[in-house]
């Protein structure tokens, strides 16, 4: 049985086409041309996996730079099966299971707002747009985890110039997808999120080297979990400020409200940069979990200023008081 | 008294209950064993442990209305449930100073004076620890008619566990509502009770 939806008419593609098949015409079409037939069996051979990911062409990290780490990478099957995407549930384990039921093809990105050139931004012009490029960060979350993961992408300063930010333009704002009949979490009755999901950056922030537009993670694309097909990773601010699945990016005036300030502002402040010094009420931020973590050797880290990226971006807040601008 | 014999049918069915109130702790020892609680297996532990402590709580005060509504075998059950109440409380604070704290002095005595949930959390456990300790036999006749007074303490375990799951809540509300909604019929039922014997002590005397 179809179930049908009255806020917009929309067919589903994947109505049309047998699912595996349409999930991966991009590599059987890949294949087929670059490789022959052998290799479009071999695709064709692991097309029950749901969502596959695309592997991507990209120029590997400078080592020697802080777009790299030498740190061990948290196994990729770690990185996309423990995550926060309230969208799909609270559980960590939900987005793995239900960020499937997203469409993520077609998509578009609105660019708008206090910039000469609004319009548009497709999937396609996600993946082939840009010179895409690996940068391998420490991500660590607000609930005192981390992780350390290959991302790929393109400075989001590369995104805005193209639309030419004009010069009263001071934040950027960014949205989720809010589709409720693909977003299960989005459906409780006891979340108290005002869905979309909202972040935002000032724009120095927004037009820092190290802030990351990203498409991929591992060498491939986004898997939905990880928020597919776009997200941001600001890598010196805890987790939730880099915001998955993009629907929508704004150029402002004013300090856009995000979603975590308006739940509790005492808690949750709109810099949310990484800070031992300045404790959550929930959780004390001087050590964290390297995952993968276990009971018996939890590889508890102590948790560095700016998530270890202070050299880089220290100077954005010369003379700020971070624990009142926390 | 009653409690004292155990009859033999009944005992199996002890060992029954003993056996599926050990099932959440064995499933943790398998998974730490196993390696198979994900990467950060220490959320998972926080949360199944916390979860029974709640669930065999709800059980524990089951067995009054339960009794009162003619199956007053459920006794027979109820200070080995207490118990796992204590033992599942008693792992969360390990599963809690083992990963969070990192045995730290100066880091609990943060915990314990600056986030309300943690103070409130580690109260309620406070107060079952004389809960488990009188729960023997031997204690219960040593302690004659307070025994019954001490052990309404459980009554401030629920409450304070409750609170320690609401102020948990960040985004999400479920949890704190359904146990809340689970603690206020039975708490509720107990007050209903409690002032329906005093009115008609009220009614009895100005008659």
């Amino acid at each position: 049985m179809t179930r049908r939806y009255t806020d917009y008419p929309r067919i589903a593609s994947s109505e049309i086409t047998p699912e595996a098949v349409w999930l991966n015409r991009r590599d059987l079409m890949r294949h087929a041309l670059a490789a022959g037939v052998g290799s479009a069996l071999l695709g064709q051979a692991t097309t029950s996996v749901a969502a596959s990911p695309k592997s991507l062409t990209f120029s590997p990290s400078d080592p020697q730079s802080a777009f790299a780490t030498s740190e061990a990478l948290t196994p990729e099957a770690d990185a996309t099966s423990y995550n926060n995407f309230y969208e799909f549930g609270t559980d960590k384990s939900d987005p793995a299971a239900y960020a499937h039921e997203m469409t993520v093809d077609p998509w578009s990105v609105e660019v708008g707002g206090l910039v000469n050139k609004p319009g548009k931004l497709h999937l396609e012009d996600l993946l082939s747009g840009f010179d895409l490029e690996e940068r391998i960060y420490r991500f660590r979350c607000v609930e005192a985890w981390s992780m350390v993961v290959p991302w790929i992408g393109f400075q989001l300063s590369d995104l805005l110039k193209r639309f030419e930010p004009k010069a009263e333009g001071k934040f950027v704002a960014f949205k989720t997808l809010h589709r409720r009949e693909e977003m299960r979490g989005t459906r409780s009755f006891t979340s108290i999120i005002d869905w979309p999901y909202r972040e935002g950056l000032r724009m120095d922030e927004a037009m820092h080297p190290l802030t990351l537009m990203t498409v991929g993670l591992y060498g491939k694309t986004l898997p939905n979990q990880s928020g597919a097909p776009l997200r941001l990773i600001v890598p010196w601010k805890y987790g939730f400020k880099s915001i998955k699945s993009i629907v929508s990016i704004e150029v402002v005036d004013k300090q856009p409200e995000t979603s975590w300030q308006q739940l509790a502002a005492h808690e949750y402040g709109f810099y949310s940069n990484v800070n031992p010094e300045v404790d959550h009420p929930r959780w004390s931020q001087r050590y964290e979990r390297r995952l993968p973590s276990t009971l018996f050797k939890p590889n508890r880290i102590p948790t560095q200023k700016f998530n270890g990226y202070e050299e880089q971006v220290g100077s954005l807040y010369a003379g700020m008081d971070l624990s009142k601008f926390y | 008294m009653a409690t004292n014999a155990i009859p033999m049918r009944a005992l199996g069915l002890w060992w029954l209950v003993f056996l599926l109130a050990s099932t959440p702790f064995l499933q943790l020892v398998y998974g730490v064993a196993n390696n198979s609680l994900g990467p950060d297996p220490a959320e998972q532990l926080m949360h199944s442990t916390g979860e029974w402590v709640m669930r065999l709580l709800i059980l524990v005060l089951l067995a009054r209305p339960l009794a009162q509504w003619g199956y007053s075998q459920i006794f027979v059950y109820r200070r080995m449930l207490g118990l796992f109440v204590f033992f599942y409380a008693s792992l969360h604070l390990l599963v809690f100073a083992q990963v969070y704290i990192g045995w730290d002095a100066q880091i609990l005595g943060e915990e314990l004076t600056e986030r309300p949930y943690v103070i409130v959390g580690a109260l309620a456990w406070l107060l079952l620890v004389p809960l488990a300790i009188t729960s023997t036999h031997g204690w219960r006749r040593r302690l004659r008619q307070h025994w019954r007074r001490l052990h309404q303490l459980v009554y401030g375990v629920a409450i304070l566990g409750w609170l320690h799951l609401l102020w948990l809540s960040r985004s999400d509300v479920g949890d704190a509502v359904v146990y809340g909604g689970c603690f206020l019929l039975l708490l509720g039922w107990r007050l209903a009770v409690y002032f329906k014997r005093h009115g008609s002590r009220h009614r009895r005397v100005s008659a």
